[in-house]
């Protein structure tokens, strides 16, 4: 019988429902799914869990890790140092085994010794022989090859105490309609599961307990949500360049259309699915088509977005609605393909040559995903601009707790200022571009809509209020100003940011999107230490007054952004006037999501000794 | 000439079509291309086709890149509208419009250099997609509006009027569009009116891809004696494969042809394409054969015309991606929301 491996007794205080789970695998081994399951089975527990996937740009062979936190707290952002590592992946085995914490736990294939040099005094071993197992009990070499992450979790089930009818529950689920791998799939979770209550102290001190805490939530991932936020927010093309990490974006969508968008007469599709040639061609489609009325996106990332900017700026300038989901990646060029940034927010506030400016939208959470997609199309049309949801690929790839999505029934879509035939036919001097409302918003017409009445010339090139081409620069200029007038507009149909309820203290934070993630967590790691802060969470670009005003009104804002040149500050000087001394920023660009730890340790160091318990008499 | 306007005088006994319109219904606004500009034909012929066949302005979209070619559609349909999009990239937004309403006339107006050179990645794909619209390519072998550059149609050996000599071999926009799927491929000449308009006419009608190459000589910077894409060298050059009518469905009844002494190609709504001469014998149903007929004659100096090929069988992007009846931009909400009800099962797929 094996025993534990520790050279030296190691002291582990124990741990309920609050630790960091982690999987290093080598990708395309058939982990994936079982990682799936594990998490989930947890989330079926209801506890609070959340799994961030950090993978290769790579189909079969290189190394991939899942890391899986549990937090009663609803802690829901990345936290370092390894409770539990499950060390899979013999090129990496060394730095896991690194990254555990001390008095932690690493589960090994002991199918083969474990190096000499990989034996820590400090860590607990818990070496299964997942190889053997699997040659002894199933013939079939991918059935050998695969079990072997199944066997892990069936082993894990004992160790951390997860209840294992909501495995079996769960292999039920994934194979219903595919009966023949459910039997044997149960099988490799018994196999484990018995062979870590032979062979260890069952459970460790690491052990889950069943909670009620996400009994009204989803796990689901930002790009299913926006797919199926396009779907509710009537999207009937969408153009597409296959882009890591934006592709499942488009797959949802077509996913989602094929179940709830075929005419239940004929058979046939109320949307359809381009494959463009290219990031260009796909939003010159999607461009093509809103002009004719129809609500049209494209999904990409870095690279396609910086192939998009010439059409972007054809479609602020003619003032043609469209909706692009940028899920950013690392950045420059190629830069990690399949890590997550923030670093695309300058590139999108002024997308294209020339005086431009877009609508930027920033959603946190799947929820938000769902919803701000919906919104998106509706604000595209009401503004006849294209709009720019910036998720990443921490949300959009990664499955995440949030509430249930809810649609209001009472709702209708906001086509926006188009005028039809009648309207027409009572207009004696239509132009495409005159501001009639005052509010820079023009009336457009779609092709095809009158005889005689309301046909313009959509260009990129200047033109007058009456779409006619024009040199004159006072011409030019005016239709500028009055572009800029429709961008103070659009601030009362973007969300307005989240200000924290007691906005009294001296000092704030200002974030976005994925850092989300991190800040409850801060704000109580720091209250511990007697500092309070107050929050603004930024929704949308262009940033309403109080956005301003929250700058102002502190003595110092700590902005949290994951990109290396602190975009978001500059985008806040520029917009916002805002002074460079009121402004400290906190940045996290490794490609991995920000974690609490980071931003406390970055506003300590930022204080003098004394200012903690000033902050907290303030 | 930009800044003077059109008149909007109308001669008492102008001609009027089935619906009532004049020729004059059918223009655009005043040209600003050069005197003499292959271009201005294609307006003229396009304007004259469209009259004939009754074709409803307002039913029409006319999408365009950049470049000389692109301020056609300014010259033309003054009641359709217009899309000048940017350069090369109007496949793609053609594509788009035809998505979202698949019942209008698209007609698509290009140059040389914004469809072989920056736009050939975009031009390859759209005949790959069988947009239903006609796509016509202006083609003078030069950037004109950049003053006289040889351009990627340009013929080796061919010469600008700076005296720059086209050092590569061309790319024929017609056998390409063959090769790549387009079910409608034809050439022709802006000083060949004749051919022009009915090839225009037929292109309008056919359903899937219609593509025409235009030989549309640049007056300014490309109408040498050296250049195979001047007016000299296309009129001593041409070769057409006789003369071609259409005849729209609705005039079927009153026209009468000699049986026998035509071929007859009857579109899918009934409307007829005649053609006489060499064209009688000619067989635009082949694929190989129409490429083979392009590069002999090309072989020999020569520029082969007419409508070079058809194919009525294939279908086009709707029917590919099976697209209800109704186009897209009318649609309501209740034909594209599914509804909380939905959207609650859905949730539960994630729990």
């Amino acid at each position: 019988m094996p025993e534990l491996v520790t050279t030296t007794k190691v002291n582990t205080l124990p741990k309920t429902n609050d630790f960091v789970i982690k999987f290093a695998n080598v990708n395309g081994s058939g982990s994936a799914s079982a990682n799936n399951m594990f998490a989930k089975a947890i989330f079926r527990m209801g506890i609070p869990v959340s799994p961030h996937n950090i993978f290769p740009s790579n189909i079969q062979g290189l190394p991939t890790w899942y890391e899986v936190r549990v937090s009663d707290n609803n802690y829901l952002g990345r936290r370092e140092g390894v409770d539990l590592m499950v060390a899979m992946n013999e090129q990496t085995i060394e730095s896991d085994i690194n990254s555990v914490v001390s008095g932690g736990f690493a589960l090994y294939d002991s199918s083969k010794p474990l190096s000499d040099t990989l034996i820590r005094n400090d860590i607990h071993y818990l070496p299964i022989p997942l190889k053997d197992i699997c040659l002894a009990e199933f013939e079939k070499p991918s059935q050998r090859q695969l079990f072997k992450n199944i066997v892990y979790v069936g082993a894990l089930a004992a160790f951390i105490n997860i209840d294992f009818k909501v495995l079996t529950d769960m292999v039920s689920d994934q194979f219903r309609g595919k009966e023949k791998l459910i039997l044997p799939n149960i099988h490799a979770l018994e196999l484990g599961h018995q062979y870590a209550s032979e062979n260890f102290k069952c459970p460790l001190p690491l052990t889950l307990e069943k909670r009620n805490l996400t009994l009204d939530k989803i796990l689901m991932d930002g790009n299913t949500a926006i797919g199926l936020g396009c779907v509710y927010g009537g999207a009937t093309v969408a153009s597409w360049y296959p882009l890591t990490p934006s592709t499942s974006v488009v797959d949802a969508f077509d996913k989602y259309c094929k179940r709830l968008r075929r005419d239940p007469g004929s058979g046939k599709n109320k949307f359809s699915v381009v494959q463009a040639e290219d990031e260009l061609a796909a939003i010159g489609m999607a461009i093509g088509a809103g002009w004719n009325g129809a609500r049209a996106f494209t999904a990409s990332s870095g690279p396609g977005v910086s192939l998009m900017q010439e059409f972007l700026g054809l479609a602020y300038f003619s003032e043609v609605p469209v909706v692009l989901f940028d899920i950013q990646r690392v950045g420059p060029s190629t830069g990690m393909p399949t890590r997550t940034q923030q670093g695309d927010l300058l590139t999108c506030a002024y997308a294209s040559h020339g005086d431009t400016k877009q609508i930027l939208l920033f959603p946190s959470t799947p929820k938000e995903c769902f919803e701000f997609a919906a919104d998106s199309f509706d604000i595209a049309d009401r503004l006849q601009t294209p709009v720019i949801v910036l998720s990443d690929l921490e949300l959009g790839m990664n499955e995440q707790i949030c509430d249930h999505l809810d649609w209001n029934d009472q709702r209708r879509y906001d086509r926006g200022k188009v005028l039809n035939e009648e309207q027409l036919s009572e207009i004696e001097n239509y132009g495409r571009y005159q501001d009639v409302d005052g509010d820079g918003i023009p009336y457009r017409t779609y092709p095809g809509t009158h005889a005689n009445k309301g046909s313009y010339f959509t260009r990129g090139s200047s033109h007058d209020a009456n779409a006619a081409y024009t040199e004159n620069g006072d011409t030019y200029a005016e239709i500028m100003d009055r572009i800029s007038l429709k961008f103070k507009t659009a601030l009362d149909y973007i969300p307005k940011p989240e200000i924290s309820s007691s906005n009294t203290h001296k000092r704030g934070l200002i974030y976005l999107g994925t850092t989300t993630s991190a800040i409850q967590e801060t704000l109580d790691k720091l209250q511990k230490k007697g500092i309070s802060l107050d929050t603004m969470r930024l929704k949308a670009f262009p940033f309403h007054d109080c956005v301003r005003e929250f700058i102002n009104d502190h003595e110092l804002v700590y902005v949290i952004e994951q990109n290396r040149d602190a975009q978001l500050k500059s985008l806040l000087k520029i917009e916002c006037n805002a002074n460079e001394e009121q402004m400290f920023s906190i940045l996290s660009y490794n490609g991995v999501l920000i974690t609490a730890q980071q931003i406390e340790q970055t506003i300590l160091d930022s204080l003098s000794p004394s200012e903690g318990t000033e902050e907290a008499s303030a | 000439m930009s800044y003077i306007r059109k008149p909007k005088f109308q001669h008492p006994d102008l001609q009027t079509n089935d619906l009532g319109f004049t020729r004059r219904d059918y223009e655009g606004t005043l040209t600003t291309l050069c005197g003499g500009c292959g271009h201005d034909s294609i307006s003229a012929a396009i304007i004259q086709a469209a009259a004939e066949m009754s074709l409803e302005p307002h039913r029409v979209a006319k999408i365009s890149g950049i470049g000389c070619s692109s301020k056609i559609p300014s010259y033309f349909l003054s009641k359709s509208h217009g899309f000048n999009s940017v350069h090369g990239r109007m496949p793609s937004v053609a594509t788009g419009a035809n998505l979202a309403n698949k019942n209008l006339h698209y007609v698509g107006i290009s140059g040389d250099g914004d469809s072989a050179s920056i736009g050939l990645g975009q031009f390859c794909h759209i005949v790959r997609r069988r947009i239903n619209m006609l796509y016509i390519v202006a083609n003078n072998g030069t950037y004109g509006l950049t003053k006289g550059q040889l351009s990627a149609t340009a013929d080796l050996g061919s010469k600008t009027k700076a005296g720059d000599e086209s050092l590569y071999d061309n790319i024929d926009m017609a056998t390409l569009a063959i090769e790549l799927g387009a079910s409608f491929v034809a050439r022709s000449f802006s000083g060949d009116k004749q051919q022009l308009i009915p090839l225009i006419q037929a292109g309008l009608t056919h359903k899937g891809f219609a593509f025409i190459d235009v030989v549309s000589p640049c007056v300014t910077f490309n109408n040498t004696d050296f250049s195979t894409h001047g007016y000299k060298n296309t009129w001593e050059n041409y070769v057409s494969l006789g003369q071609i009518d259409f005849v729209p469905m609705r005039k079927e009844i009153t026209t009468s042809y000699a049986a026998g002494k035509d071929k007859e190609i009857t579109l899918h709504d009934g409307s007829v394409i005649h053609l006489h001469k060499a064209g009688k014998d000619y067989d635009p149903s082949n694929k190989e054969n129409a490429i083979h007929h392009i590069n002999t004659h090309k072989k020999n100096g020569e520029i082969a015309t007419g409508l070079l090929y058809i194919n009525q069988s294939t279908s086009d992007f709707h029917e590919l991606q099976d697209t209800v009846d109704k186009s897209f931009n009318e649609l309501s909400f209740h034909d594209l929301c599914p509804g909380n009800e939905a959207l609650q099962d859905i949730n539960h797929t994630f729990k």
